[in-house]
């Protein structure tokens, strides 16, 4: 499992699919494994009942059905399929509308699902995804990309309420490519993957007494993703491809723009 | 029972086959570390053979040893050694244009084993091996003053028999430089090769270049930058020194310029290309209202209570 990992680090993360899938074929006895700790681009499907693109991860997943966060029905039907308790289920309503303004602001554009379910322990977990093409055939407004998608995952565990407060721990991965293609530079491919998780304690009672606590947990989980979010882009843009940067001048420093030879007849 | 075993060949072959594929997109550099993943991932013995892991090894080393134009130190004091199609001879031996040798390679280990002198058959004609060298000579100059790791060949490629002026032939410029700082846990190549083709008929040379640069960043994460480009130019058919300065400079101006495009490209991340993934902050300049977003909810909440939300 372990070099099966080391492999994932490796391989261009554009190609994580065809790796994951030649990982399982091979290694059939640790597919739930792989499954688990090999983040993968997210796929959509489009609830017919409301006309609304939902993401599919394996929080949604029942045999081989799909919940849909806006109708809460199985895409294919499933019957008996699992479903949250009405009241998580309410909050699970309440954060998928909010997530969805959230979405907006941040990427004029794309498709987010909130899920959530029961754990064993008392407490319950969420997981928030989001899905963007920002190709200039998707929904990328600048036109800049040839290519471009952004699939962010974002897992919290949020523990049992002990004296109106709660652990939160947030899990979130994101996956990145973007290609540029013009003539004078030909394309200009970046892709990337990151994992990162938090943990943090937090009042979930923390600004009113009259908000429930339901209201609460959407509050303190959407404050942690937004903030893990704008740090993960930062890493990516200032860090990773800051270093991919740094070694295309070490194979060939620019200052030698200045000494360019001209031919001497 | 025979299909049974037809089923158990089949799957060994596609495993054969899995395990080339991840050879082949190693990163620069990483052919080795992913090799030793694959078998502690157990492909190996699930392979159950170890003649047919092997196989697939030298198979896929041998293709990404010359795809990355890699480079290799042949014994004594002949310099480097560059592992590239147009230097091959037979499998595992390779010509080095400069040094008038030819290398055997050992694709797995990545090391050249031996040298023996080229044989006059190997070699182009002191006609073409004129404008070969003063290319070279050019090149290795270039070479030297912009990347402080590069190595360079020169190849004929085509009519390496030619014994004087009146027919047309064709070199090859290889160029290949590599960074590989796994302490750093980053890794690099730049890769360049040029066609030039000199038409003797029309008194020209065209040049066609393919450059690419790759490279891995991988501290807890994976990125990764692939970068292509393709060119074109032309330049007089004169004397072997003429053209040689000639052709040098057009590939140290267009190699110039792709770096800098590459700088642009860099540069454009932060403020154009990224936004259209993920903002840095919302449209509103100011990060999300969680607080507010619970309000408004709130007091739907409430009118859903009273009736009078819908």
């Amino acid at each position: 499992m372990e070099a099966a990992m080391g492999l994932m680090r490796r391989i261009p993360p554009k190609h994580t699919d065809t790796a994951l899938s030649a990982l399982l074929s091979l290694l059939p006895h640790h597919s739930s494994d792989l499954l688990s700790q090999v983040d993968q681009p997210l796929q959509v499907l489009c609830d017919a009942d409301c006309g609304k693109e939902f993401i599919l991860c394996e929080y949604n997943r029942d045999a081989d059905s799909y919940r849909s966060p806006w109708s809460n029905k199985y895409y294919p039907p499933l019957e008996d399929g699992s479903l949250p308790s009405l009241e998580l289920r309410k909050l699970e309503i309440e954060a998928n509308d909010i997530f969805t303004v959230y979405c907006d602001q941040y990427y004029e554009g794309g498709t987010s699902s909130v899920y959530m379910w029961e754990d064993d322990n008392e407490g319950f977990a969420a997981c928030f995804l989001i899905k963007k093409d920002g190709s200039k055939t998707g929904q990328g407004r600048r036109g800049y990309l040839e290519e471009g998608g952004w699939d962010a995952i974002h897992v919290i565990e949020v523990g049992p309420e002990e004296e109106g407060t709660t652990n939160y721990r947030l899990t979130s991965t994101v996956m990145l490519t973007l290609t540029t293609n013009n003539e004078s530079s030909g394309t200009f491919s970046l892709s990337g993957s990151l994992r990162r998780q938090e943990k943090q304690l937090k009042n979930i009672i923390d600004m009113s007494m009259r908000l429930s606590i339901a209201e609460g947990h959407i509050c303190n989980m959407g404050r942690m993703i937004e903030e893990m979010e704008s740090k993960l882009r930062n890493s990516l843009d200032q860090v990773y491809f800051g270093k991919t940067r740094e070694m295309v001048c070490t194979l060939r420093p620019p200052s030698e723009v200045a000494q360019m030879r001209m031919p001497e007849s | 029972m025979a299909d049974e075993e037809e089923e158990a060949e089949l799957s060994e072959k596609q495993k054969i086959e899995i395990a080339k594929w991840f050879l082949l997109n190693s990163p620069p550099g990483e052919i080795q570390y992913v090799a030793k993943e694959i078998v502690s991932a157990d492909v190996k013995s699930i392979l159950n053979d170890d003649d047919l892991f092997h196989e697939a090894a030298s198979d896929a080393f041998s293709l990404y040893n010359k795809s990355h134009l890699i480079s290799l130190k042949m014994p004594g004091r002949s310099g480097d050694l560059l592992v590239t199609t147009f230097g091959e001879l037979e499998v595992n031996a390779y010509l080095d244009p400069r040094t008038a040798q030819v290398a055997k390679v050992d694709h797995v280990k990545q090391v050249c084993t031996e040298v023996r002198p080229a044989t006059d058959e190997e070699l182009p004609s002191p006609y073409i091996e004129e404008f070969r060298c003063a290319l070279d000579a050019e090149i290795l100059k270039y070479v030297g003053e912009a990347y402080p790791k590069g190595v360079c060949s020169v190849y004929c490629v085509n009519g390496k028999d030619v014994e004087g002026p009146g027919s047309d032939f064709e070199l090859v410029v290889v160029i290949s430089a590599a960074r590989h700082s796994p302490q750093n846990f980053c890794n690099g190549s730049w890769r360049s090769v040029w066609n030039i083709l000199f038409k003797d008929d029309q008194q020209i040379v065209e040049v066609k270049g393919k450059m690419q640069v790759g490279a891995h960043y991988f501290e807890e994460g994976n990125v990764q930058l692939d970068a292509k480009h393709e060119c074109k130019d032309s330049t007089l058919f004169q004397a072997p020194e003429d053209c040689a300065l000639a052709i040098s400079s057009i590939i140290c101006h267009h190699e110039t310029e792709y770096l800098a495009s590459l700088e642009a490209s860099y540069l454009n991340l932060p403020d154009s290309t990224f936004k259209d993934l993920r903002r840095k902050l919302p449209v509103t300049r100011t990060l999300f209202p969680w607080h507010n977003t619970l309000q408004f909810s709130l007091t739907r909440d409430i009118s859903k209570e009273l009736g009078i939300g819908k």
